[in-house]
């Protein structure tokens, strides 16, 4: 199981060819209080970048980009009804999604947490 | 804007209460504290919250018959404003817009004016081409905080028990701490409270004194928007501006009887043909029914699919637990109970026409 994050503020934890999602502490904190998550269903094919969901703060609407080409194969359904665990347990309890990678060497275009800590400052 | 954001008497303070300093208008402000948005906002409508507000452009105005003169600029009856009273108000144009809106208070001796602080550049200007043969002197040396909410009087008459017996939209000047301010039972958020106007090198000292209430803490500005939305207030810029008129913008109130029936002001035959004709559209209030916000730019439809108008204002409401949206439809739209839907990213929102505010407005009357 290895974790990714990306330039986007999001974390991948890897298992065999499925990855769950989520955004990291850091753009929790830079949103604000998180009133409102909107997400991709359970089949939906996406390719890296495109917008995979939004996520609205008390501020404003932040937009979720695919950090890697993929499928969505679960839904974190409970950030529906609480969208502020958003804020609590971001890179726990608060995941996105479960996806199915499409091309695992993407995940060399990502970073591990020392190299995340060192572009967030 | 090119130059380093400009930074407020109370810079220090925001910063060691932990503010989060953003650009807005020219001016490094605290957009929250480590309590959040949504608390700050709760914590205003439930106790009391101080704000910073010295962005805003104080203006004097001091020569003979003031009010007739800001009659020539504004629609309101400034002529009739009495001693020790403030009235909102706006500068239009001559094809009605408004230019800004603004608060006017008479101080016997002179007019205290507050305007919005991203048109200072455009308000100062006008008011000295425009105000024949009056003083017009912008103030740079004093700051601006509002104490706002139910515990506002408390937080403000422990220090000053003059304010206590003041009614809304009242002003007057009394010691603050040794210090003398203007004060001014008004606000920006649907709640009780006051504006009060302090000399710069005496204004931390003043902040820091309210801020020992125990029922008063520090918000900034996005508590200042979802408060001011809540209570159905416009913003400059968002949901009034140069080509709205105050009958769209659902203003009429602010505007007294004499004025629209005599005129005499910038845009009056516009304000009396759409007072008479009704205007091409309205600001209404706009509930979304899902969770979703609706912010400004997403577009109105009917239930048959045809765009009748636009958000100006929209987020989080904190105390009505929902979104909560301003904006303007089309004539023949927008009474309450109305059913519409909202484009967002594309999607069908369904949402309904409401009165505003969205919460009760607790003045001090």
């Amino acid at each position: 199981m290895t974790t990714y994050y990306s330039e986007e503020h999001e974390w991948l934890t890897v298992e065999g060819d499925v990855a769950t999602i989520g955004i990291t502490q850091h753009a929790a904190d830079q949103l604000g209080e998180v009133v409102f998550i909107e997400q991709k269903e359970a089949d939906d094919e996406f390719e890296k970048g495109d917008e995979i969901g939004v996520i609205e703060s008390v501020k404003a609407a932040s937009e979720i980009y695919a950090p890697v080409d993929g499928t969505v194969v679960e839904v974190n359904e409970d950030l529906e009804g609480n969208p502020g665990s958003l804020n609590e347990s971001p890179e726990s309890n608060a995941w996105i999604y479960k996806i199915k990678l499409a091309d695992a060497s993407q995940l060399d275009d990502l970073m591990d947490l020392d190299g995340y800590k060192a572009f967030i400052g | 804007m090119t130059d380093a954001p400009k930074r407020t008497p109370l810079y220090d303070l925001h910063v060691e209460l932990g503010g989060k300093m953003v650009d807005f208008a020219g001016w490094d402000m605290p957009v929250q504290y480590p309590m959040g948005i949504m608390g700050e906002h709760k914590h205003c409508r439930e106790k009391a919250a101080l704000f910073d507000v010295s962005h805003m452009g104080q203006v004097i105005l001091t020569g003979e018959n003031l009010g007739e003169k800001l009659e020539t600029i504004c629609p309101q009856a400034y002529a009739t404003l009495k001693e020790g009273k403030a009235r909102y108000g706006f500068f239009t144009n001559p094809e009605g817009g408004i230019m800004d809106d603004l608060i006017v208070s008479n101080a016997g001796d002179h007019f205290f004016v507050v305007v919005n602080a991203s048109m200072r550049h455009q308000d100062i200007p006008h008011m000295k081409a425009n105000l024949d043969g009056v003083e017009v002197t912008e103030i740079f040396d004093r700051a601006l905080v509002a104490v706002q909410g139910p515990k506002a009087e408390d937080v403000v008459g422990e220090l000053c028990p003059a304010a206590r017996d003041m009614k809304f939209m009242e002003t007057t000047v009394a010691d603050i701490n040794g210090v003398e301010c203007r004060i001014s039972r008004l606000g920006y958020t649907g709640e009780d409270g006051y504006e009060i106007s302090i000399p710069e090198d005496k204004a931390e000292a003043v902040a820091r004194a309210f801020l020992a209430h125990e029922d008063c803490e520090p918000a900034g500005l996005g508590a200042r928007d979802s408060l001011r939305l809540e209570a159905g207030l416009c913003l400059y810029g968002n949901d009034i501006d140069n080509s709205t008129s105050p009958i769209e913008a659902s203003l009429s109130w602010a505007i007294e009887k004499r004025r629209k029936e005599e005129g005499g002001f910038p845009g009056a035959d516009r304000v009396q043909r759409e007072l008479a004709e009704g205007a091409a559209k309205k600001l209404v209030g706009i509930k979304p029914e899902g969770r979703a916000p609706a912010r400004q730019h997403v577009e109105i439809q009917d239930l048959d699919g045809n765009t009748i108008g636009e958000i100006t204002s929209g987020g989080f409401g904190p105390t009505v637990g929902g979104p909560v949206a301003m904006g303007y439809v089309a004539k023949g739209h927008g009474d309450a109970g109305e059913k519409v839907n909202l484009i967002i990213r594309g999607k069908v929102q369904p949402a309904e026409v409401v009165a505003l505010p969205f919460v009760q407005q607790n003045y001090k009357r």
